[in-house]
């Protein structure tokens, strides 16, 4: 299956979803964007650059490790998890940005900006441009720079601008918006890195091409380590990057379920979550520069959304997943805030493992669905992200009276600093 | 008339024509009605009505907030055609609709085309819908009789301003800088090769737009374009000045 070859029907569409609405002012940028890009997907030495920069950089390959306590304790299936949180800085997002990063050389521009939600994603980029000298400015909704304050730190710290979005939402989207206005105005040197498979073409294939490094190595990891194919594998998807890098490596494997996992929120019917597929609130509409389903009332302006998980707290989806679900080929379910809570306690408690909340979306749904599965079938998780980051988020939804004792100790402490 | 030609009947006249703009419901609508009638007073030709939208990534600033205040008072697009009705029926100016392609597509695009047509409007600018996804939207405006506006810019190839012209009507927004609505533009040299480059894809009329403030920006633009644009810097005055003041700007700048 190559979803990516448009010579029967329109090139950048997915089915009906897809396609490119940008003012017309970005319209040679774009195409400029996408011959380079075409040109790096041709050339094998492009992609073995891009390989062996994430080897020595990133820590790549990521493992794959068996969950054998959590997997007897629910008596189902085999639950194994692709550890992509083990990459420098924390989550899949810099593979893609790695992989911006030495396109942006090819295409000779010297600032790059980036949109953030949780934050992984700007964090990853301005850890990019350290490294290859580029000018950087993040662009970040107030309402996650106040619940991703770590990762702020460290942007701020590796050299970039982080810039406070405040309107609308003020979160991810918003953020895409100001991307979007910084891009119109500076796109003679300034690449957009584009965090998720969202956005005009050729940003979802070309996002879902770097992140499918982890679909490749994952399928030959477990056919070696759990000696055949998985028969489910979960991915959280918030734009649906990292869920597009691992369901790429099975593709072509029938055999295999893939599931997509949603940020529910307050859940079905609360109208405070992000599930695009997974509930029935979404419908088609054309807004970020591409066509979709959106989080939208009958006019078109875009709903609220809610998670507890910033990086899943989007309207749209990946245009790719809107028509493979159409197709059946990716079931999609949402995960709501308190089964997220849950699974991480547990995850953390019998496995030592902490998934960033946004990863932990996947966790859930395996959890939910193992022990109906058979103990010689083989789930397989896509851990995007560690959730060391979220500490200031997870403190408060166990309602840790020590780390918030150590809070407020820290701030008498800052507060006498002043005087 | 169609729009070009009432453009021609206008300039015979003058030689800089002035189309305005006015982001629906923002403040009110009564004080949208309130600077359209000063605008009507001062002569203005052309009136873009705005249809809020909740991801205006072509605006800046200042429109972004109207956009957004829209909104939250709960304007919705019944109003604004109904605005749109009564000011096409109460002024002597013509008017485009204004907004983001979500709202056409939501409505459907006939709906959108007849809705337009109903409610007086001669045309309108989607400034997120480029031509390569409009032949439909074309096909329907031409069998209304209503018009899309094309924009034209700095970044914009010959080979792509050609494409451009070939799908004008009407009139071709020329857009006269890179950026987003709001910030001023540097009058220049630039510009007016701009206009001249767009002049060779099409006949229709050049309005020029993003950035235009004051009566040394209309000085400027005139024997280039055929009208000047003005947003922001109008939504500015009204802000800061009110009615009168937003009298004072137009009558100045169309002095
Ligand atoms: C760890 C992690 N996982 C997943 C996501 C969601 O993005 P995507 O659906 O593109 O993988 C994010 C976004 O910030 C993230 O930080």
């Amino acid at each position: 299956m190559d979803i990516f070859d448009f010579s029967d029907g329109r090139e950048g569409y997915y089915g009906e979803y897809g396609g490119v609405f940008l003012p017309e002012i970005l319209h040679a940028t774009i195409e400029e964007l996408l011959v380079c890009f075409r040109e790096c997907k041709a050339d094998p030495k492009f992609w073995q650059d891009y390989v062996s920069l994430l080897q020595n950089y990133s820590g790549r390959p990521t493992p794959i490790t068996h969950l054998e306590n959590l997997s007897r304790q629910l008596g189902g299936a085999q639950i194994y998890v692709k550890r992509d949180d083990l990459n420098h800085t924390g989550s899949h997002k810099i593979n893609n940005v790695m992989g911006q990063g030495l396109l942006c050389q090819r295409l000779g521009k010297r600032r790059v900006i980036a949109e953030t939600g949780a934050g992984q994603h700007g964090f990853a980029t301005a850890t990019m441009a350290a490294k290859f000298g580029y000018d950087c400015k993040i662009y970040m909704g107030a309402v996650d720079i106040a619940r991703q304050r770590p990762n702020v730190f460290w942007m701020e710290n590796l050299g970039a601008e982080v810039a406070s979005v405040e309107d609308g939402q003020k979160t991810l989207k918003d953020a895409v918006n100001a991307c979007m206005r910084d891009w119109v105005t500076n796109m003679a040197d300034t690449h957009y890195i584009l965090g998720t498979a969202c956005g005009p073409h050729p940003f979802p294939e070309m996002v879902s091409w770097f992140q499918s490094i982890i679909g490749m190595e994952a399928r030959e990891q477990i056919l070696k380590q759990a000696g055949k194919l998985p028969d489910r594998v979960y991915a959280c998807v918030g734009g649906g990057s990292n869920a597009m890098g691992i369901f790429q490596g099975f593709f072509d494997d029938d055999s295999v379920e893939l599931i997509g996992c949603e940020a529910g929120g307050l859940g079905v019917g609360s109208y405070m979550h992000s599930a695009r597929l997974a509930y029935d609130d979404a419908t088609v509409g054309v807004a970020q520069g591409y066509k979709t389903y959106f989080l939208q009332n009958d006019e078109g302006n875009m709903n609220e959304t809610h998670s507890v998980a910033a990086g899943l707290d989007y309207i749209g989806i990946n245009p790719i997943f809107s028509y493979l679900w159409e197709q059946g080929k990716v079931r999609f379910e949402a995960a709501t805030d308190s089964e997220v809570k849950e699974a991480l306690k547990l995850t953390m408690r019998t496995e030592g493992l902490i998934p960033a909340l946004e990863s932990t979306h996947a966790f859930v749904m395996a959890i939910k669905e193992a022990p109906t599965m058979a103990k010689n079938e083989v789930i397989l998780i896509n851990q995007s992200g560690r959730g060391d980051k979220d500490i200031f988020t997870i403190a408060d939804a166990l309602d840790d009276s020590k780390w918030k004792s150590f809070i407020a100790g820290k701030a008498d402490q800052y507060r006498a600093e002043k005087k | 008339m169609g729009l070009q030609a009432y453009i021609e009947e206008r300039k015979k006249d003058r030689d800089l024509l002035v189309m305005a703009h006015v982001v629906c419901g923002y403040p009110s609508f009564e004080d949208n009605m309130q600077e359209l009638e000063i605008m009507a007073e001062a002569g203005v030709d052309l009136v873009e009505l705005q249809f809020p939208f909740s991801e205006p990534s072509a605006d800046g600033p200042l429109f972004v907030k109207a956009n957004e205040q829209s909104l939250k008072s709960g304007t919705t697009v019944d109003q604004c055609f109904d605005f749109m009705k009564r000011a096409s029926e109460r002024f002597p100016f013509k008017i485009l609709m204004m907004g983001y392609y979500n709202t056409a597509f939501k409505m459907g695009e006939e709906v959108f085309v007849n809705r337009i047509k109903a409610s007086g409007g001669v045309g309108y600018i989607l400034p997120d819908l480029p031509v390569e996804e409009s032949s439909n939207l074309h096909k329907l405006s031409e069998q209304a009789g209503i018009e899309p506006i094309i924009l034209m810019t700095p970044t914009s190839s010959d080979k792509r301003l050609a494409i451009l012209g070939k799908a004008s009507r009407g009139m071709v927004y020329v857009v006269a800088r890179k950026g987003v609505t709001g910030s001023k533009t540097n009058m220049g040299d630039d510009v007016i090769s701009l206009v001249e480059r767009c002049r060779q894809h099409t006949d229709v009329p050049m309005g020029v737009g993003f950035g235009i403030s004051c009566k040394a920006d209309m000085d400027f633009l005139r024997g280039t374009a055929d009208l000047a644009i003005v947003g922001t810097a109008a939504l500015k005055t009204w802000e800061s000045s009110g009615a009168e003041g937003l009298r004072v700007f137009f009558a100045e700048l169309m002095a």
